[in-house]
């Protein structure tokens, strides 16, 4: 065993890590003295900002292993840095959500730290073990998240399902890291990728667990039948982490690991993997098309999502890391705008979920309209919103690797996916019911919301009118570490 | 420069409209008026200064430019030019948006800004369709003009609205997908053959005799753009729902404009870009739009709904363009111009008539209406002449445009020549049955409705002046579009091999930007 030394250039390079790690400690200890709601969100918020900022100092350190868990490249960083502005903004959310009435406020903001460190994990882990670390820190926080108001029946429920299924998940991957373990004798990646080319069924075997325990946790088809009771059950703010922290940091090592590992050169499972994104894309549009509640719309629609996204994961090309960087940014993007409208349309007592909450939104609520508007928009992919840009690399992405069928199963599922996308946005800017709903919610958000959304569709346009320095941005970072 | 202001015209119009429109309604209308009444007269100056031939250009194609990097990673340009049919188009794009403007000063009453906000972005949307000389920013403009539209259907629609709105927005949708892989397969295809990735207009002329075999497909995902937007016979179905449901304006600017990109794209990028494919398909192109031409006409007949009457007669008007423009010879495609402009203002000129009738008798039915000529003889006689432009009688600019289709397609094919004259024969029959049966007759139902006022007898009046005055005096139409006919002709000649990056006259420091561009897509 050799031993691991930890040099003050690898603290540097882990300081994003570092500075959540202590934001929770703080927070914690001044929980511990006083609750206040404004201190500790105040507290989340300044060390998920310096976090962000910290990574411009661990970028200099850009390139390199840091202890044999992690590696910091421009691919991981990137991921970071989007976990970590999408954590800001779900934390804003949050203060805007457990205002409106929920009793215990501050713990929620410990577990959110958590989830995202874990996250955060995930993004640069290029070692079985770190993924473990990063997916049990994000998982374990989750179970808290979702069943955080106790009083609410369906989120306990919600809880429970994915604590059953989660730990299913997890057992999955241990078991599956184990099988590799025994026939390879490693669990890092760089040191996989020379030693599995030749391995055997057992290798093989723990992949495919591997890539169940990831399909779990991205949702995609079969392993998807959690996220809708889930992200109805959950509270609006942890769904909006869910669809995006959640997925994002596991599909970073997803990618990570796929490319280390060169599944485009392994048949069997680029052929898997081909078959499941194609199913969570036809799938995910499907079931979305009868729902008449946004919150499962949005679960199988980030479903459809995930499997556009694994096409990035097959390719092993220059583009993927780009196309995947870009396409999870305008995601997270437009996610994140959906649930903070519906956040700010609701209290915890009452979520603005079904589709008869959003009719005829637009005249009684305007900006929230078009904020959810240009969300949908850019979920389908309509051009001059961050979506159509993401979509176009991935299209194009697979027509220079040759992806056929991929593609036009993208595009025909993308035409029935419009569908609903397009529902929602009608039934905003149909006439108003005839009896109001009851105003159960604070006509006003505090301006934190508002600030949020704000910048979230500043964001959401400027990606899809002129995205050239996000691209460039995204292609100088998308170089993937040894 | 002059381009861009014709873009940000309208929008800034539509914007200022929407904001003013929650306190003033009548503002927000003038509003509207004033920006797309500068952007037209703007044009009409162009068309002027353009009449001593191409005095305003240097370059030979295109009277003006602009051209600036936009996405440099994948090497997409923000590149508009206007040549003569870009011109010609805008104008139209630009008197029609006036005529819908004028047409919904009193019939939309809620929601005032918002609607105006939509039809601008409408015409901000076509503007730039009809200028893109990059197939990206092209793509961009067909997707956006949905979703104006789509609001002005659904909102401001009749009853069926929403399934009209959905119809309509997923076969374009699925049509306009399919055109993004097209343009994506030229994209690379160019890029692998000549190391330049972009996707200019220009540049792409010629790429597809690089890839015979495929060459066909990526001409097909164009066409299934095209011919949904046209509508061409067998993808035309969504056509009578959005047409019948939209709102007077709403119906005028997808018949009037929104349809003439289907045919402009036809024009404009189909054809040039794969002479050959389209060559060995003009056959049965042609064939879908004959059937169009007398599917429509037919059914036509069947309409008890005057608006679905008109809206299938405009399949079969759009049917004479498909057949004009893959005759590819110098008349059928001056006639195809032609017919595009004439279409846009006769049918223009019939939906108006249909609201006001609407409006008036609150049913569109035929079979209630009749006996309304001497209730309203100035409406009955405005209907007449549009219905009879509708028609095609000569002096007026329908006829000019169908009689050179008919020309151009019996020199290439006389066996649609010929099955085309029967629609034009259809088309006699069902127009003065129409006006037969909405104006003379027996007035059963016992309206009493009133003539047209002065507002709606000044938007006729200009409808029908265009319509005369162009019937008998098409040369202006001809003269513009001529060149840009010519140059698109040329193209297609001597495209076989892909150009060398042409050294421009203009800018020439942007000119390399292709090498660089899109190494991470490679």
């Amino acid at each position: 065993m050799r031993a691991v030394i930890v040099t003050i250039g690898d603290l540097y390079a882990l300081l994003p890590l570092l500075v959540v790690a202590a934001t929770i400690v703080v927070a914690m200890l001044a929980i511990a003295v006083r609750r206040v709601h404004l201190v500790t969100a105040g507290l989340t918020l300044s060390g998920l900002a310096l976090a962000f900022v910290s990574l411009f100092v661990s970028g200099r350190f850009s390139g390199r292993p840091v202890t044999p868990l992690f590696i910091m490249d421009g691919f991981g960083l990137s991921l970071m840095g989007l976990v970590i502005l999408a954590g800001l903004v779900v934390a804003l959310f949050s203060f805007t959500y457990l205002e409106r009435g929920v009793e215990q406020k501050e713990e929620h903001y410990l577990m959110l730290l958590m989830a995202v460190l874990g996250a955060m994990v995930l993004t640069i882990s290029h070692h079985l073990a770190g993924f473990f670390l990063g997916l049990e820190l994000l998982g374990v926080s989750l179970y808290g998240l979702i069943a955080y108001q106790t009083t609410r029946a369906r989120g306990v429920e919600a809880g429970v399902k994915y604590f059953v299924l989660a730990a299913m998940a997890t057992a999955l991957v241990a078991f599956g890291m184990a099988l590799i373990y025994v026939d390879t004798g490693v669990l890092s990646l760089s040191a996989l990728n020379n030693l599995a080319r030749h391995s055997g069924l057992v290798t093989l075997a723990g992949l495919v667990l591997l890539l169940s325990g990831i399909g779990f946790k991205l949702a995609i088809v079969p392993f998807h039948l959690w996220s809708p009771d889930v992200y109805q059950g959950a509270p609006t703010p942890t769904t909006a982490f869910i669809a995006t922290i959640s997925k994002g940091g596991v599909f970073a090592f997803f990618l990570r690991a796929a490319i280390m590992l060169d599944i485009p050169h392994r048949p069997c499972l680029f052929t898997t993997i081909a078959i499941l994104a194609v199913i969570s894309m036809f799938v995910g549009n499907l079931l979305a098309l009868q729902q008449r509640n946004l919150k499962r719309l949005l679960a199988y629609s980030s479903i459809s999502h995930m499997g556009y996204l694994l096409m990035t994961v097959l390719a092993f090309q220059p583009w993927a890391t780009t196309a995947a960087i870009l396409y999870l940014a305008a995601y997270f993007i437009a996610i994140l705008a959906a649930f903070g409208v519906m956040i700010a349309l609701s209290a915890p007592g009452r979520e603005a979920e079904t589709l008869d909450d959003y009719q005829g939104l637009y005249w009684r609520r305007p900006w929230l309209a078009l904020v959810l508007t240009l969300s949908m928009l850019s979920l389908a992919g309509i051009p001059l919103t961050a979506g159509f840009m993401g979509k176009l690399i991935l299209v194009a992405g697979g027509i220079s690797s040759a992806f056929w069928g991929l593609i036009f199963s993208l595009i025909f599922s993308s035409v029935i996916g419009l569908y609903y996308y397009l529902r929602v946005i009608v039934s905003m800017f149909a006439r108003l019911p005839d009896k109001e709903p009851e105003p159960s919610v604070p006509a006003t958000m505090p301006w934190p919301g508002w600030i949020a959304l704000g910048c979230l569709t500043i964001l959401l346009v400027w990606i899809g009118v002129y995205p050239s320095p996000f691209l460039g941005l995204f292609n100088t970072l998308s170089s993937l570490g040894g | 420069m002059i381009l861009n202001g014709l873009l940000l015209l309208p929008l800034l119009g539509g914007l200022v409209a929407w904001l003013v429109g929650v306190r003033h309604p009548a503002g927000c209308r003038w509003i509207s008026l004033v920006s797309l009444g500068a952007y037209f007269i703007a044009l009409m100056a162009l068309w002027a200064d353009d009449a001593g031939r191409f005095t305003l250009a240097a370059d030979p194609v295109w009277l003006l430019q602009f051209d600036h990097a936009w996405i440099p990673q994948i090497g997409a340009r923000y590149h508009l030019a206007l040549d003569g049919i870009s011109l010609l188009l805008l104008a139209l794009n630009g008197l029609l948006g006036l005529l819908a403007v004028a047409t919904s000063w009193q019939r939309i009453q809620e929601r005032v800004g918002f609607f105006h906000f939509n039809l601008l972005l409408v015409v901000t949307a076509m503007t730039g369709l009809f200028l893109s000389m990059d197939l990206l920013l092209f793509y961009c403009f067909w997707e956006i003009m949905l979703v104006p539209l789509c609001f002005l259907i659904g909102i401001w629609g009749h009853e069926r609205r929403k399934y009209a709105t959905f119809k309509f927005f997923l076969f374009t949708q699925a049509g306009g997908l399919l055109m993004l892989v097209s343009i994506l397969g030229l994209f690379f295809v160019h890029g692998r053959a000549t190391g330049v990735y972009t996707f200019e207009y220009e540049r792409l002329l010629g790429t597809a005799s690089l890839v015979p075999g495929w060459a066909p497909w990526l001409m097909m995902g164009f066409f299934m753009a095209f011919a949904v937007k046209l509508p061409a016979f067998p993808l035309h179905t969504w056509l009578p729902d959005a047409y019948t449901e939209a709102p007077t304006a709403g119906s005028i600017l997808l018949a009037g404009i929104v349809s003439k990109a289907g045919a402009y794209g036809f024009l404009r990028f189909l054809v040039p870009l794969f002479p050959r494919v389209a060559e060995s398909f003009s056959t049965v192109a042609m064939a879908l739009g004959v059937i169009g031409i007398l599917y429509g006409t037919v059914l036509a007949f069947a309409q008890s709904d005057l608006k679905r009457l008109v809206a299938y007669s405009s399949i079969s008007h759009m049917g004479f363009v498909l057949l004009g423009v893959f005759a590819w010879n110098d008349l059928a495609l001056e006639g195809a111009v032609v017919i595009m402009i004439a279409h846009g203002l006769s049918t223009g000129g019939l939906f108006i008539l249909v609201g006001d009738l609407h409006r008036r008798l609150g049913t569109r039915d035929l079979n209630r209406m009749g006996g309304l000529w001497t209730l309203a003889p100035k409406m009955s006689r405005m209907g007449l002449i549009l219905a009879l432009a509708s028609l095609g009688l000569p002096g007026l600019v329908n006829f000019v445009g169908e009689f050179l289709v008919l020309l151009g397609v019996y020199k290439a094919h006389q066996g649609m020549a010929m099955a085309a004259v029967i629609g034009l024969i259809l088309a006699l029959v069902y127009s003065l049955w129409m006006i037969q049966r909405i104006f003379t007759g027996e007035n059963r139902e016992g309206w009493r409705i009133a003539d047209y006022g002065g507002r709606e007898l000044a938007i006729m009046t200009v409808i029908v002046a265009c319509l005369v005055g162009l019937g008998m005096y098409p040369r202006p139409l001809l003269d513009e579009a001529q060149p840009s006919l010519t140059h698109l002709q040329s193209v297609t000649t001597d495209a076989d091999l892909p150009k060398s990056p042409r050294a421009r006259t203009q800018e020439q420091p942007l000119a390399g930007h292709g090498s660089a561009a899109a190494d991470f897509l490679k």
